[in-house]
């Protein structure tokens, strides 16, 4: 039982070794998308600095100014770029490459990706040795036992419950996407470490893949008549006109739902916490940077560590959630039962 | 400047709406959620799960018109 329950885990391990390749090279061909939006982005804050700039000096005085000090660090913060910057020691102008009018430059969040994506390879290919070389009876000790305990937490909690029998083709994309989110997250409250699931694009591309993941799952449980059928929510033909439209754009809703929950809870945290460092600054006192500004950037802070952990939860969990909804069989709680039978 | 300043009135005041509405959703959810753990201690789990996916999609519709009032503000 330990034994088969030890192949089990090893055999994943293998299999999240061979997918984290994938998704790095997914994640490469993601920049296109990523930098023209970047590039607009600089774009778009020169000219509201512009903007800003020339407002105070028509009004009064220092407090706008320092508000436009802080919108500008804050947004330097949250923005992806071309230069790693070490603050102190110096900064990384990362190379720009342009291909065919497509904007694939290295960019901060790229290296991310790439870090958080060697560092769960480099990780798990140890821990997959580990299993190998242990034998059935011992248990494990340490860090692998740490993985073992989340790797079973996705496996039992989150696939199995939510996707139920046939759930161990999607554990190896579930068990990647929550690592990979996690580590994204948690990279962003390290010092030097940049939020890469805060770039929209990111997230987008994480949830593009649950979107064919869903699918694919779907076509293979109902075959195509039956994924059609789904799409007229099994009612009358005559309400089909209503009934597909709006079937069609719950398809869209779900992952764009995802992209969006995740984007704007790693991207809020980090403006919550620079703007109550930043208020102290704004009032130029010290007793506010002692009484407010560095008690509650503080909890937020430790906010922000449970929200990482929660937030890649939530993604594999509704990931799993809409695989498993997409590939049932028989109970359609949800629905009418005209729907049941299909 | 007015509409200007306008915008920016509009912006917070979307936000403070979506803060309002999600936390009356993700309060009663966690109300109720209490409730049925009180009740029945035993379906703790399936009620947790249930809550959790029920408040991830509340604050999921908040986290839109979130998103809109920052474009506003940002614009």
């Amino acid at each position: 039982m330990k034994q088969e329950r030890t192949s089990k885990v090893k055999g994943l391990l293998k299999v999240l070794a061979l997918v984290v390749p994938f998704l790095l090279n997914v994640n490469a061909f993601a920049s296109p998308a990523e930098t023209p939006g970047a590039g607009h982005d600089s774009v778009a804050a020169v000219s509201g600095n512009a903007e800003v700039a020339a407002a105070p000096e028509a009004h009064a005085a220092e407090a706008a100014h320092g508000e436009e000090k802080a919108g500008d660090v804050i947004m330097h913060h949250i923005l992806d770029s071309n230069v790693y910057s070490f603050e102190p020691f110096g900064e990384i102008v990362l190379p720009k490459i342009v291909i065919g009018g497509f904007d694939i430059s290295i960019t901060k969040h790229v290296v991310t990706l790439w870090v958080v994506s060697a560092i769960v390879l480099i990780v798990f290919t140890i821990i997959g040795g580990k299993y190998k070389k242990m034998s059935p009876k011992t248990a494990p000790k340490g860090f692998v036992n740490a993985m073992e305990t989340l790797v079973e937490f996705i496996r039992l909690d989150v696939a199995k419950a939510n996707i139920g029998p046939g759930y161990e083709k999607y554990l190896p994309y579930l068990l990647t996407v929550f690592m990979f989110v996690l580590l994204c997250n948690v990279l962003g409250l390290v010092p030097y470490g940049a939020t890469a699931t805060g770039n929209i694009n990111v997230t987008l591309t994480l949830a593009t893949f649950t979107f064919f993941i869903t699918q694919v799952a779907a076509l293979k449980a109902h075959g195509i008549k039956g994924y059609l059928a789904h799409l007229t929510g099994g009612t009358h033909p005559a309400l089909w006109i209503i009934m597909i439209p709006i079937e069609f754009i719950g398809l869209f809703t779900k992952p764009v739902a995802l992209t969006i929950r995740l984007f704007a809870n790693m991207t809020a945290g980090h403006i919550v916490i620079l703007s109550l460092i930043f208020i102290s600054f704004i009032l130029n006192s010290y007793i506010v940077a002692v009484a407010m500004s560095v008690p509650f950037s503080i909890f937020i802070y430790l906010l922000e560590i449970f929200v990482a952990f929660l937030q890649a939860y939530i993604f594999t969990m509704l990931s799993a959630l809409f695989i498993g909804l997409a590939s049932a069989h028989e109970e359609h709680g949800d629905h009418e039962p005209g729907a049941a039978h299909h | 400047m007015e509409g200007l300043g306008l915008g920016f009135l509009g912006a917070g005041i979307g936000a403070g709406l979506a803060v309002i509405g999600a936390g009356l959703g993700i309060g009663n959810v966690a109300a109720s959620a209490a409730e049925g753990v009180a009740r029945q201690p035993e379906a703790t789990a399936d009620i947790r799960t249930t809550m959790i996916i029920a408040a991830a999609l509340i604050e999921g519709v908040a986290l839109f018109g979130e998103v809109i009032c920052v474009l506003l503000a940002l614009k």
